[in-house]
């Protein structure tokens, strides 16, 4: 009953903070989505643990405990790879923002374009 | 002599004490050049010295790297309307006097890169380095047509096509500059050639000796020449199948 209140306490806490993060405008909507099923689904799981047994002895797994650690972990993985390939964008769209940033202000300190 | 017109690009960070002697040296050696520093996002005065060189500057916001430099160099040399382009580093590590042979070997290639690897040459490197290179040379003379043997020289030209091509996909990585830039090159069609040139140790800075660096640059120089190797060929040119 400890686990149950325990897990469903983080996932009910990561949901709210997470709620209100969107709320306040600092998270965009598709991050706060994801973040907030990933939630959702921990609470699920924490709520109904017979859940977590069933679907571990489905899928042959002998600790149902390591279901939950090993998708965690993919999970984890999955969304640290879109994390750097939003940055990777990010960062080649500011170097070009640069360059541009550059050309103008050459284009207007330059006395001699009279074009 | 020829009616082309012709852009010297000289990336510079933090160059104030070298970049006003490259500047007037290029002058010198190329009567009638443009010569365009980009200051990348320098702290100290390497964008004043240049404009009192008498050179067109334009000014990142903050440090972008080589490779974004001159980015930034081929869009502007596209946009004024630049025929040819000759890369000169701000450290005085390349001699003007070789300007005229790259601007004039662009006339049957699209790239010239100057190689200081032959048999007049004073520049040597030896260990891992040395390694690094061979294999690039390797690699990308096979990809190419003919050899091209000093595949990180920063020293080169390029004319209209490669202007257009490099203005818009010009790799910002470490060594994409160099080698990744020609692997796009070899890829989109591009004509390479190269001439000999002269090339000065480093008077300051980035001495680079060491062995864990020296590994850790064959370890990038390999990673970078895969990455590009395996990269599509830019689809925003048409000329390539």
């Amino acid at each position: 009953m400890t686990n149950t209140i325990i897990a469903a306490g983080a996932s009910l806490v990561i949901f709210v903070f997470v709620f209100d993060l969107l709320r306040r405008g600092v998270l965009k909507e598709k991050y706060a989505v994801l973040w907030l099923f990933v939630a959702g689904i921990g609470l699920v799981f924490a709520i109904v643990p017979g859940l977590l047994d069933w679907l571990g002895a489905s899928l042959g797994i002998g600790a149902p405990v390591n279901l939950l650690f090993f998708v965690m972990g993919v999970v984890l993985v999955l969304v640290s790879v879109q994390l750097s390939y939003e940055l990777s964008r990010h960062e080649a769209r500011i170097r070009r923002l640069a360059e541009e940033v550059a050309l103008l202000k050459q284009q207007l300190d330059d006395p001699s374009r009279e074009r | 002599m020829s009616a082309q017109r012709e852009l010297v690009a000289i990336p510079a960070w933090n160059e104030d004490a070298s970049i006003a002697m490259v500047v007037d040296l290029v002058r010198k050696q190329r009567l009638g050049v443009e010569i365009l520093v980009v200051d990348d996002g320098s702290t100290d005065r390497t964008a004043d010295e240049a404009l009192k060189a008498g050179a067109r500057v334009v000014s990142l916001p903050f440090n972008v790297g080589v490779g974004g430099a001159m980015r930034t160099a081929f869009l502007y040399a596209q946009r004024e309307g630049f025929e040819a382009v000759v890369q000169v580093d701000a450290d005085g590590q390349h001699d003007p006097s070789d300007l005229g042979s790259l601007f004039d070997g662009l006339h049957d290639a699209d790239i010239v890169v100057g190689s200081r690897f032959h048999p007049h040459s004073m520049y040597f490197v030896g260990g891992p380095r040395k390694w690094a290179m061979v294999l690039l040379s390797k690699a990308l003379s096979r990809m190419n047509k003919s050899p091209i043997s000093d595949p990180t020289s920063g020293f080169r030209a390029a004319g209209p096509r490669a202007i257009s091509l490099f203005s818009t996909t010009y790799p910002a990585e470490y060594l994409g500059d160099t080698v990744g830039s020609l692997s796009i090159a070899i890829r989109n069609g591009l004509v390479i050639r190269e001439t000999p040139v002269t090339m000065y140790y480093r008077a300051h800075g980035r001495p680079s000796k060491n062995a864990l660096w020296s590994a850790l640059y064959l370890g990038r120089a390999t990673l970078a020449l895969i990455a590009t190797i395996l990269k599509k060929p830019s689809p925003s040119k048409s000329d390539d199948a």
